[in-house]
């Protein structure tokens, strides 16, 4: 979702890159993913038991 | 304390048309770095074969930090407000990295001292300041959704645990070739000092990152389609600003204190003990536990996945249900599942394990709700100082916790000797505690007008300045 701006400053008007936002993403998401995969690698471990 | 002009909050004002979906990986970039500091346990015996002192001894190390990031937090949360989230992502940034450099200093000379004033103190201190940072610019940009914004930047701190626990394993692995991440062998400190070398290297630069593309909502800024009359609808929830300054003078301010005290130390309660006491609660008469170590580490895992997860689902739901109510589920159903623990849990695993993990979940949630509960009582304007000053309940929880805990264990008996019954009084001083905190939720109410700040002369609020504010 884009942004509106109530008061009129005068400021020009900006456009954030797709390819920005999904770089930023994807920066905090793989090592997120990294270390849901890992954890719920040992988690596993309580069930099985081994 | 001016800030260099990069940092000044004035430089990130964004521009109309910006995406504010650039901001909660903003705040991850900060959040999943400092949430390491739940991962010490990784590397806790080989310092203390390292230094050649006692669990305490290392044990102190984190302790400090925690002291230090409520105390930080208290400190430092006007400047936080009054400057950015750049400038406070960036000061975080250089503090958590340079706790670890000196820390791994402290562990490559053998000064333990250097290790408490790296991680510890300093690194504390860029806890703290990382902790409050995002916050308060993530309510401003999602006035829609604060629970959810919230609750995404917090998780990231529950996730910072999951990420570096293994990393911290691998990467000891390859500094120490006799270390293979296996319970019964043990890295060297040299494996250790590089570690905490590398973490430092890699967090400066992840956090530089989210520093780097932070961006603050300009004034009167909304999302698209929203109508900001529709906060005043709900209960508790004010348009109104009251300054850090003046938060603290009310009662709301600290019955949230007590409530946010209560949740912490009953979720710590399990959290502390959790891999011996799924051992404990399956243990026969001749001593024999019928859960093994790697199932006790699994339990640990399934633990830190409801911490995680129970910070962005019960505060996402919070938008909906409200934060009183989410806050007496927390407090309420966490009570009556402190008791099923304590009297029902011993007799299935499957229970055990139910019942220890939502409560972790509320346990989680309670931290992720709060800033939201804060900008319902006291506004947005100065709700980062108030978070700030709030998170000295953590501290607090942080060392009446585990002393609540290992002090009553301390007469039931010897490690490895203990069953589910030598449980059941720390278990029931905990319901207590969620007692207190639930009656304290009940008794908040909307702050009192006269600690909201003046309007300003057009008559639009919430825009205070902290100079107006600071001669009330």
């Amino acid at each position: 979702m884009s942004s509106s701006l109530q008061s009129q400053d005068g400021q020009r008007p900006t456009h954030t890159p797709t390819g920005l936002i999904a770089f930023a993403w994807t920066l905090v998401g793989v090592p997120l993913a990294y270390g849901l995969y890992q954890t719920v690698k040992t988690a596993v471990t309580l069930f099985t038991g081994g | 304390m001016a800030v260099p002009s990069f940092l000044a909050r004035e430089r990130i004002v964004a521009r109309p048309g910006f995406n504010r979906w650039l901001v909660p990986p903003a705040a991850l970039a900060v959040h999943l770095c400092i949430g390491q500091a739940y991962a010490t346990s990784v590397y806790k015996t080989a310092l203390v074969e390292d230094f050649q002192v006692s669990q305490t001894a290392i044990g102190i190390v984190f302790s400090i930090a925690i002291v230090m990031l409520g105390l930080s937090a208290a400190v430092f949360g006007t400047w936080v407000d009054r400057n950015g989230p750049r400038a406070a992502m960036f000061v975080s940034a250089i503090c958590w990295s340079t706790g670890f450099l000196v820390g791994s200093l402290g562990i490559a000379t053998d000064q333990l001292w250097l290790l408490y004033l790296g991680y510890g103190v300093i690194g504390g201190i860029g806890l703290g300041i990382g902790y409050i940072s995002p916050v308060s610019t993530l309510i401003k940009w999602f006035p829609d959704r604060p629970g959810l914004a919230t609750g995404m930047a917090i998780m990231g701190f529950g996730g910072g645990a999951l990420i570096a626990s293994p990393l911290s394993r691998q990467l000891m692995d390859l500094y120490d070739p006799d270390y293979d991440g296996t319970a019964g062998t043990v890295p060297g400190g040299n494996a250790v000092a590089l570690l905490f070398l590398t973490l430092g290297l890699v967090y400066l630069v992840f956090m530089l990152f989210g520093a780097t593309i932070i961006r603050v909502p300009a004034e009167g800024w909304k999302p698209d389609g929203w109508d900001p009359s529709s906060v005043k609808q709900k209960a508790l929830v004010t348009t109104e600003s009251v300054s850090a300054a003046n938060a603290i003078k009310t009662p709301q301010f600290w019955l949230l204190w007590v409530v946010l005290f209560c949740n912490v130390t009953a979720g710590i309660g399990i959290l502390e003990q959790a891999s011996p006491m799924i051992q404990d609660f399956f243990r026969d008469d001749d001593g024999n536990s019928s859960v093994a170590l790697a199932a006790a580490t699994g339990f640990v895992g399934v633990l830190s996945l409801f911490n995680m997860a129970g910070r962005f689902v019960w505060s996402s739901t919070s938008d909906f249900l409200g934060r009183k109510p989410n806050y007496m589920i927390y407090l309420g159903v966490g009570l009556l599942l402190y008791v099923g623990l304590a009297t029902v849990g011993s007799s299935a695993t499957w229970l055990f394990v139910l019942l220890a993990a939502v409560i972790i979940s509320f346990y989680g949630g309670g931290f992720a709700t709060v800033p939201a509960y804060l900008r319902d009582l006291f506004g947005t304007f100065q709700v980062g100082a108030i978070h700030g000053r709030l998170l000295t309940a953590w501290s607090a929880a942080g060392v009446a916790g585990p002393l609540i805990v290992n002090g009553v264990l301390d007469t039931q008996g010897e490690p490895g000797t203990l069953q589910a019954g030598n449980y059941r009084p720390a278990l029931f001083i905990m319901v207590g505690l969620l007692a207190i905190g639930f009656v304290a939720n009940l008794l908040v109410k909307p702050v009192a007008a006269k600690w909201h700040e003046p309007k300003s002369p057009t008559g639009a609020a919430g825009a205070p300045t902290p100079e107006r504010s600071a001669a009330r």
